[in-house]
Formats: C-alpha cells, sequence, structure tokens
C-alpha cells in the first residue's frame, strides 16, 4: 500500500453523521434560483443592449462585469485544486459549493462573445490604426485578434474541462463512496495547479494588460489572480451561510472562521502584490511603464486608487483581524460583502482609466451589466446545485472535516 | 540548606488522555483556579475541558507589531529627511513608497518580538525549578502517564477535599508536593 493511502481509507470506515436533511439537495435552490437568476440576467442583458448606446462604454462595463463572474468562478476552481492539492480535510464541507460555482465557467465562456464582438472598441491594438504604431507592431505577432480568440477558447475551454472533471468525479464519489476517487483527483491536482497558473497569467495578460497595449508587468496575472481568491473566498462565506438551511451544523464556526481567515490571508496578499508592482514602477519610472499609474493617480481617478488602498486592504485588514469577527456570521458576511464590491472595483479601476483616462464616469451600463452577469452566473449555479447534494456526502475526509475545530 | 517543609499542592496521575480530560472537567466544574494539567502529547479538546480562556498573546502581537512598523518608518524618515539627506533619482527626501519595505519587515519583526516575548511573558517562563520536579513519578508525563496538579494557593484548596475529589475523579495516585528545606534534595535522594 501506498503511504499516502493510509489516511483516506481509514477515514473511510469512521462513522459519518451528517446532520439530519443535510445529504438532500437544495429543492429551494433549485425551483427558485435557476428561473430568478436566468430571468434577472436576461432582463438585465437585454436593459444593457438597450442602455448601450456609444459602443465603448457597453463593451468596458461589460468586460468588468463579465471578469468578476469569472474571476469568483476561477477562484472555485482554484480552491477545489487547492483542496484536492494539499489534502485538505477541513473544507470538505464547504467543497461543493467551490466545484458548482467552478461549473459554471461553461457558461462564462460563451459569455465571452460580446467581448469578442467589442474587440476594437475596448483593445486599441485591434484597431487598424495600430499597424502605424512601432511598438503595436512590433507585438503584433502575439496581439492578433485571431490568435487571441484561439488563446480565449484555449484557456475558457481548460477551465471548463478541469471544473468539469472535478465536479463529476466528486459526485460520482457521492453514489460510490470510491476513495480511490480522492487520491485520484490528488494527483490530477498537482498538473491542474501548474495549468491553472499558465492559464491564468495568459488570460490577465490578454483581456486586462492588453487594454493598455503599451504597458506591461510581469506580475499582473498573480494580481488578478490575487483578486479572485478574495472573490472567491468572500463568495463561499455568502453560499455556506445560505446553505445553513439546508447542511445544517455541518457547516459550523469553525468551518466559517477558516474561511474567514483564508479571506484575510488573501486581502493581504492582494496588498502585497498590488503594492509591489506599484513599488517597482515608481522606483524605475520609465515612462512606458509610469503611464499607467499616470492615469490612476492624476487628476479623476486618484480618489478611486486610495478608496482602493484603503478599502480593498487597511479597512478590511483591521476589521477581519480579530477571532471575534470572523466566528460571527453576521460580522463576518458583512466583510464578505465589502471585499466583494471592493473586487468589482479592482476590476473597474483595471479596465476603465484605459477607456477614459481623464475621470469616473458612472454608467447604468455598469450596474445591468453586473446584475446580468451574477443573475447567469446565479442561475447557473442553481441549475448545477438543485439535484444533488450540498456536502460531498461520502467523501473519506466527510468526518475530518465535520468534526474540525480550531486549536 | 534547612528550613520548614510547605506543601505546594497536589499531583494526581491518570493513564490515559480520556480519564485525563474526564478529571479536567470535574476540577474545572469544582471551581479551581490555580491548577494544570500535564500530558506527554497534545491532548484535543483538553483546552475546553480545562476552562482555559483565550490566551491575551495577540495583543502583544498587535502592539509590538504596529510599534516595529511606526518605528521602522520613523526610523527611515529621520535618516533620509534630517540625519542624512540624500537626494535619490531625483525624488522627494521623503519618498515613502520606497520605505515600505523596510516598514512592513520591521512590523513583522516586532510582531514575532512579540508573540515570543508575550508568551514568556504569560508562561512566567524561563522558570529554571518547579515544584513538581520534586516527584519521581512525575518525570512519566514525558513519557505515558497523565497528571493534574492543583496548588495548595488555590482559594478553593484543602488537603483533605481536594485529595477526596481527585480520587473520585479516577486519579490512580494522589501525591503531595512540598517545597522549601531539604524536601526536594529528600525526594531525589
Amino acid at each position: 500500500m501506498r503511504p499516502d493511502a493510509k489516511p483516506e481509507t481509514s477515514a473511510a470506515h469512521q462513522e459519518v453523521s451528517l446532520p439530519a436533511g443535510a445529504a438532500e439537495p437544495p429543492r429551494a435552490w433549485g425551483r427558485k434560483l435557476p428561473a430568478v437568476g436566468f430571468g434577472l440576467g436576461a432582463v438585465a442583458l437585454g436593459a444593457s443592449v438597450l442602455f448601450a448606446g456609444e459602443g465603448a462604454r457597453f463593451y468596458g462595463s461589460y468586460l468588468v462585469a463579465w471578469l468578476f463572474a469569472v474571476s469568483i468562478a476561477l477562484g472555485g476552481l482554484f480552491f477545489v485544486l487547492l483542496h484536492h492539492g494539499a489534502r485538505a480535510g477541513w473544507s470538505t464541507v464547504v467543497r461543493r459549493l467551490a466545484e458548482h460555482l467552478a461549473a459554471t465557467m461553461p457558461l462564462l465562456a460563451v459569455l465571452f462573445v460580446p467581448v469578442a464582438l467589442g474587440l476594437g472598441e475596448l483593445y486599441p491594438w485591434a484597431r487598424p490604426e495600430a499597424a502605424g504604431d512601432e511598438l503595436l507592431a512590433a507585438k503584433s505577432a502575439w496581439l492578433d485578434p485571431g490568435f487571441f480568440f484561439v488563446r480565449a477558447a484555449v484557456v475558457l475551454g481548460i477551465w471548463s474541462l478541469l471544473a468539469w472533471w472535478f465536479r463529476r468525479r466528486s459526485l460520482a464519489q457521492d453514489a460510490s463512496g470510491d476513495p480511490a476517487i480522492s487520491r485520484r483527483l490528488k494527483g490530477l491536482a498537482a498538473p491542474g495547479l501548474i495549468v491553472f497558473g499558465l492559464t491564468l497569467t495568459v488570460a490577465a495578460f490578454d483581456w486586462i494588460m492588453s487594454l493598455d497595449p503599451h504597458w506591461y508587468s510581469t506580475i499582473f496575472g498573480v494580481y488578478f489572480f490575487a483578486g479572485s481568491v478574495v472573490a472567491v473566498f468572500a463568495t463561499l462565506i455568502l453560499l455556506a451561510l445560505a446553505a445553513r438551511p439546508v447542511v445544517g451544523e455541518a457547516v459550523t464556526a469553525e468551518h466559517f472562521h477558516d474561511l474567514g481567515k483564508l479571506l484575510f490571508a488573501f486581502v493581504v496578499f492582494w496588498a502585497y502584490i498590488a503594492f509591489s508592482q506599484f513599488m517597482l514602477i515608481w522606483y524605475g519610472n520609465i515612462p512606458e511603464e509610469t503611464l499607467w499609474y499616470a492615469h490612476r493617480t492624476g487628476p479623476g481617478w486618484e480618489g478611486v486608487t486610495v478608496a482602493l488602498a484603503v478599502g480593498h486592504f487597511v479597512l478590511p485588514f483591521f476589521f477581519l483581524l480579530s477571532r471575534a469577527v470572523k466566528r460571527r456570521a453576521a460580522t463576518l458576511v458583512a466583510g464578505a460583502v465589502w471585499m466583494l464590491a471592493m473586487h468589482y472595483l479592482d476590476l473597474y479601476w483595471l479596465v476603465m482609466p484605459n477607456l477614459d483616462p481623464h475621470g469616473v464616469h458612472p454608467h447604468a451600463l455598469d450596474l445591468t451589466t453586473l446584475v446580468a452577469m451574477v443573475g447567469f452566473g446565479a442561475g447557473a449555479f442553481g441549475l448545477l446545485a438543485r439535484r444533488r447534494a450540498l456536502v460531498p456526502v461520502r467523501d473519506p475526509r466527510l468526518a475530518e472535516s465535520l468534526s474540525f475545530e480550531n486549536v | 540548606m534547612s528550613g520548614e517543609r510547605k506543601l505546594w499542592g497536589l499531583l494526581a496521575e491518570f493513564t490515559g488522555p480520556d480519564r485525563l480530560a474526564e478529571a479536567c472537567r470535574g476540577v474545572r466544574d469544582a471551581g479551581y483556579a490555580r491548577w494544570d494539567a500535564h500530558t506527554p502529547f497534545p491532548v484535543h479538546g483538553l483546552e475546553a475541558a480545562m476552562g482555559v480562556r483565550r490566551s491575551p498573546v495577540g495583543w502583544f502581537v498587535l502592539g509590538l507589531g504596529l510599534a516595529g512598523a511606526a518605528g521602522g518608518m520613523l526610523l527611515q524618515w529621520w535618516t533620509a529627511t534630517t540625519a542624512y539627506p540624500l537626494v535619490i533619482s531625483g525624488k522627494p527626501l521623503f519618498s515613502w513608497p520606497a520605505f515600505v519595505p523596510i516598514m512592513f519587515e520591521c512590523g513583522v519583526l516586532g510582531g514575532a518580538a512579540g508573540a515570543v516575548l508575550g508568551f514568556l511573558l504569560l508562561s512566567r517562563l524561563p522558570r529554571p525549578f518547579h515544584p513538581l520536579f520534586a516527584s519521581e513519578r512525575f518525570e512519566r508525563f514525558s513519557d505515558d502517564r497523565f497528571f493534574i496538579s492543583i496548588e495548595a494557593a488555590d482559594p478553593r484548596f484543602d488537603r483533605a477535599a481536594t485529595e477526596e475529589l481527585l480520587g473520585r475523579l479516577g486519579a490512580e495516585h494522589v501525591e503531595a508536593i512540598e517545597t522549601g528545606g531539604s524536601a526536594t534534595a529528600a525526594a531525589r535522594a
């Protein structure tokens, strides 16, 4: 027997005492969520198209909202891969939620189509006048519309496949209770994480960094990753709380405490990466690098930049520091909702100054596109969740997760 | 060295972690304050069984961490603007972004120092001698036995009643620990 085979097989024989009803599918979610989510999404997307008027504004708002949804799904995929890769025990009761979140990726991949339609409006390198730009001409082998679409299809396809496979095997384990599935997924998680890191970097460079194609920052992929993980922990906290009526005491204050700790940790990680990117560019003071920050610290956007530094780091740092805040549902939910709002602001701050360097001009489209994406995401989540138990009922580490306690 | 031998407390011996935890619950519920449990390995749930409150060591970490960060920034501000002003790449003398990494590191250093110092202070360490070292049987606390010690200084301590309680809670053996005079030398001999 392989040395790592022991924990799973021995845990499989442990007694698992799930709270009554926790193994049942969430009927209420299944009935309402898909209809409400897709309905809201369709209405909001329709309203967005009506409001669209001048194209660039619509595509900018749409890109921010789409990235918001994609980053949460990506964060979910990361959580699932990390859970298996690290053979985590505590997080088993919330893993199914992350599996469903990640599995919304195929729908989000389809929703990439409007971004593709607005290519010329969004990306300066995709416009005819780019041919006259020496720098862009030199980058044209990579920043080519055809190749851009191929890369988008590949990364979205890989994420969808990974998310689908990990969810599918996890659901298969619900039926068979086979501990070998956990072992197989652990083996897949390590290469999966490497592929995840590479594809995420390509996506962040393509979809966000190339909005200002003269600018470059090698840490940019990590920056997008950090924000995505903040967003998924905030989302998981809200979903786990929403799942409480179904799963009952399967998710305890101990699990919320750990989700809160990870949210806190990634808030700090985000700040670390954001500052690392800023300081190197500020220190080097090279025009083609500093212009990106000049747009964001100059008149118009400087308020948003300060709000982001304070709201995405300083305030949540001190708020989430306390143990009591992370263990009490009301305070942790407040922190999670706040961080999701800050994550949206972060994406807004990445995308919008490229289209509108002279100032912040909030638009109804920002709201309608966000409602559309959140609606579609929630609808897809409801469809995925409706016939399945919200916890992996026969996972070999379920017993460990149920009795988990912070020391 | 001579002098009066004085009762320090009682030492009760248990054979397993579950019995110990059960006994800890009993001692906790009897309202004792100055007592401790000694085990060869960490026992899950023992803190709750003993009624141990959360350690305030985090406040030492926060205080010294913030002080470290502030001190680090202050030092750089003073050296860069007052003690040795030097214009670097045309930037202002007080270029705070360049000082943030040092500020961060000083904050981490202060926080780590706070954790260590707070821990030592709160557990009254270092402590080269403890009255329990007088007991021969106590040496097995690092091997295969589990102990509860109750100090005579506890307001609820009463030799007979406490001994009776420990016996009732399943102690295999209860021993009186004395200090002062040549008690320890006698026990060691």
